[in-house]
C-alpha cells in the first residue's frame, strides 16, 4: 500500500443555500480544493462523491455525473458512495484506496448535499426511513432525533447523564460555530436556551439537534511520489482509516449507551495508524445530536464508557482541555449536510493540522495528529480517519 | 430571507410494494392476536423482527414461534415533531422492550403518561388492529 496525502481542501459556506443548485454548490468546494492543491480538474483521475439525497431531497439522480460536468471533472473515474451521514468519509476512503492501491496518483473526495429544497416534514420522513423502513418506520414513524433520543434516555438512565450535560455540548459547539465563518449557525447560546427550546423527541430538544443544512466539501489526495513531484509544502498524511457497521434494526443492538460501530471503527483506525487516543491533538466527532457527541467521547476512547458527561462538564473538549473537539462548530452549529459532513470534517482537520484556521479556534499542536469520527445513520455505519502532518 | 428564484421539479409519487410473502405468517399471527418470531431450526437462534433467512448460519429452515409478550423497557422516546406520513397522529411514545425470550422489540408504548414511563418498567406486548384496519403491535400496561 502506498502512502496518501491530502494536498488540497475546499469547503463551501454551509447554511440554507437556496441560491445554488447541487452542481453550483459542489463547485464552491471543488474550485478552492484544486487551487489549494495547485492542481487542475484534468489532473484528477478518480473522484468519489458522498451524497445521499439524489432524487429524494434534490432532483438530480446522478450527482457524481452532474457535479463532475459542472466542475470540469468529466472523464475521471466516478462513483457515488452511500454510507448515510458517513457518505463523505466513505467517499474519502474510496479516493484514498484508489491512490493507496496504485490505481491513481491524484484523486478527489467530494461531499455535497442540498437538503432544503423540500419541506421539513418530508425531510423528517426520508431520514426517519434511514434504518429499517419495514420494522421501525412503517408502523412506528421513528424520526432521526427519535432514534438518538432512544440512546439519550438509556445513557441518562444508566450513567446519570442529564439534560444539562447534553446542553453543554450544544453551548460549546455554538461557541466555536460563532468563530467559524463557514458555519450555518453562528449564534452563541446558553444552557437555558437549550433546555427551554421545544421538545423534538424527548429528551432531545431543538437545540440538541443539528440544523438541516446545505453544503459541500472537497479534498484532493495524492500519492507520495506526486507529493514530491509537486513539491507540496504541508501534505497532511492519512495515517489510518477504520470502518465498521451496526445492525439495521435498533432492536437488534446489544445496548443503547453507545455505538458498537464507533468502538470497532475506532479500534481499527488506531491499530492501522499505530496512534493512541492520547496522541490526538484535535478531533471531529459526529455530533448530529448532543448525546451523539457524549457517546463518541466514550466510544472513540477519549474517556471511559459512562464518563462522557464528565468530560464536557470539565471543559476537557474545549481548547485548553485534554482533547479539543469540534472546533468548527461540529454538525450541531456548522451544520450537517449529510453526504458532505465526512469531507467537511477532514477539511477542518487539514486546516487545523496546517494551523490555518481562525486563531481563536486553532487547537494547540503537539503531535500534529487529528481524528475524524463520522457515523452514518444511528450507528449503522462508522468511519474513523486518522491524519498526521 | 431574500427571495431566491427556483424551478419546481416535476412531481412523482412513490409508494413501493414491499413483498412480505416469506414472512406472511407474522401478519396472519397479528390478526389472531399473536406476536410471532422466527427460530432457526439449524442453530436455534430466535429472531425478532422475524426473518426467513438466518444471518447467523445462513440456513433458511426456520420455524415460527409465539412470543410470551412479557417485556421490560430498555429505552424510550416521545416523538413530538413527526414525519410527513405521521402528521395525522398525535405525538407518540416509542419504546424498545426486551422480551423474556431475549429478543427485543421496538414499538409504540401506550396507556401511560410520559412521566410514568421508566427504563426497567414491565410492560406487555400486544398485537393490534388499528381503526384504519392496519395490523401492528404495541407495548401496553401489563
Amino acid at each position: 500500500m502506498r502512502k496518501v496525502a491530502i494536498i488540497g481542501a475546499g469547503n463551501s459556506k454551509f447554511g440554507n443555500r437556496s441560491d445554488v443548485n447541487i452542481m453550483e454548490l459542489a463547485f464552491e468546494a471543488v474550485k478552492p480544493a484544486l487551487e489549494d492543491a495547485e492542481a487542475t480538474a484534468k489532473d484528477v483521475e478518480f473522484m468519489a462523491l458522498g451524497s445521499t439525497g439524489a432524487g429524494a431531497w434534490y432532483a438530480e439522480l446522478l450527482p457524481a455525473i452532474v457535479t463532475a460536468e459542472h466542475c470540469g471533472l468529466t472523464g475521471a473515474g466516478l462513483v457515488r458512495c452511500e454510507a448515510a451521514c458517513a457518505s463523505g468519509s466513505a467517499a474519502f476512503f474510496t479516493a484514498y484506496s484508489a491512490i493507496a492501491t496504485g490505481q491513481a496518483d491524484i484523486a478527489m473526495a467530494l461531499g455535497v448535499e442540498k437538503m432544503r429544497e423540500i419541506d421539513t416534514p418530508t425531510t423528517m420522513e426520508w431520514i426517519g426511513r434511514a434504518g429499517s423502513y419495514l420494522w421501525e418506520f412503517h408502523n412506528f414513524g421513528l424520526t432521526f432525533p427519535a432514534y438518538y433520543a432512544l440512546y439519550a434516555t438509556a445513557h441518562m438512565a444508566r450513567f446519570g447523564t442529564t439534560e444539562e450535560d447534553l446542553a453543554l455540548v450544544a453551548v460549546k459547539n455554538h461557541k466555536y460555530g460563532s468563530m467559524n465563518p463557514l458555519a450555518h449557525l453562528q449564534n452563541r447560546i446558553t444552557v437555558e436556551d437549550v433546555l427551554s427550546s421545544m421538545v423534538i423527541a424527548y429528551p432531545l430538544k431543538l437545540f440538541d439537534c443539528c440544523p438541516i443544512t446545505d453544503g459541500a466539501a472537497a479534498l484532493v489526495l495524492a500519492s507520495e511520489e506526486k507529493v514530491k513531484e509537486l513539491k507540496v509544502d504541508t501534505p497532511v498524511w492519512v495515517a489510518g482509516i477504520g470502518y465498521a457497521s451496526g445492525t439495521a434494526n435498533l432492536s437488534r443492538r446489544q445496548h443503547y449507551v453507545g455505538l458498537e460501530a464507533s468502538v470497532l471503527a475506532s479500534k481499527r483506525a488506531f491499530k492501522s495508524s499505530k496512534i493512541k487516543p492520547d496522541d490526538v491533538d484535535v478531533a471531529e466527532v459526529h455530533d448530529c445530536f448532543t448525546i451523539a457527541e457524549i457517546m463518541a467521547y466514550e466510544d472513540v476512547g477519549f474517556c471511559k464508557k459512562g464518563e462522557g458527561a464528565k468530560l464536557i462538564r470539565e471543559g476537557q473538549t474545549e481548547i485548553g482541555g485534554k482533547i479539543p473537539i469540534n472546533l468548527d462548530g461540529g454538525l450541531k452549529a456548522k451544520g450537517h449536510p449529510i453526504g458532505a459532513t465526512g469531507c467537511s470534517m477532514i477539511y477542518e482537520l487539514t486546516k487545523q493540522l496546517r494551523e490555518e484556521v481562525e486563531r481563536n479556534r486553532q487547537a494547540p499542536m503537539k503531535n500534529y495528529v487529528a481524528l475524524a469520527h463520522n457515523v452514518g445513520g444511528t450507528g449503522h455505519y462508522c468511519y474513523v480517519t486518522v491524519l498526521k502532518r | 430571507m431574500t427571495y431566491m428564484p427556483s424551478l419546481r421539479s416535476r412531481e412523482i409519487k412513490i409508494a413501493p410494494q414491499t413483498p412480505i410473502s416469506k414472512i406472511s405468517p407474522f401478519w396472519e399471527g397479528l390478526k389472531e392476536g399473536k406476536v410471532l418470531a422466527t427460530k432457526c431450526r439449524k442453530c436455534g437462534k430466535l429472531y425478532f423482527p422475524p426473518t426467513p433467512d438466518c444471518p447467523e448460519c445462513l440456513s433458511s429452515e426456520m420455524e415460527w414461534v409465539q412470543l410470551s409478550c412479557e417485556a421490560e423497557i430498555e429505552t424510550f422516546t416521545h416523538v413530538v415533531v413527526r414525519p410527513a406520513s405521521f402528521q395525522h397522529h398525535k405525538p407518540y411514545t416509542v419504546a424498545i422492550g426486551k422480551l423474556k425470550e431475549g429478543v427485543k422489540v421496538l414499538a409504540w408504548l401506550t396507556g401511560f403518561k410520559l412521566s410514568e414511563i421508566k427504563v426497567g418498567m414491565k410492560v406487555k406486548l400486544a398485537a393490534k388492529t388499528t381503526p384504519e384496519g392496519e395490523l401492528t403491535y404495541e407495548f401496553v400496561p401489563p
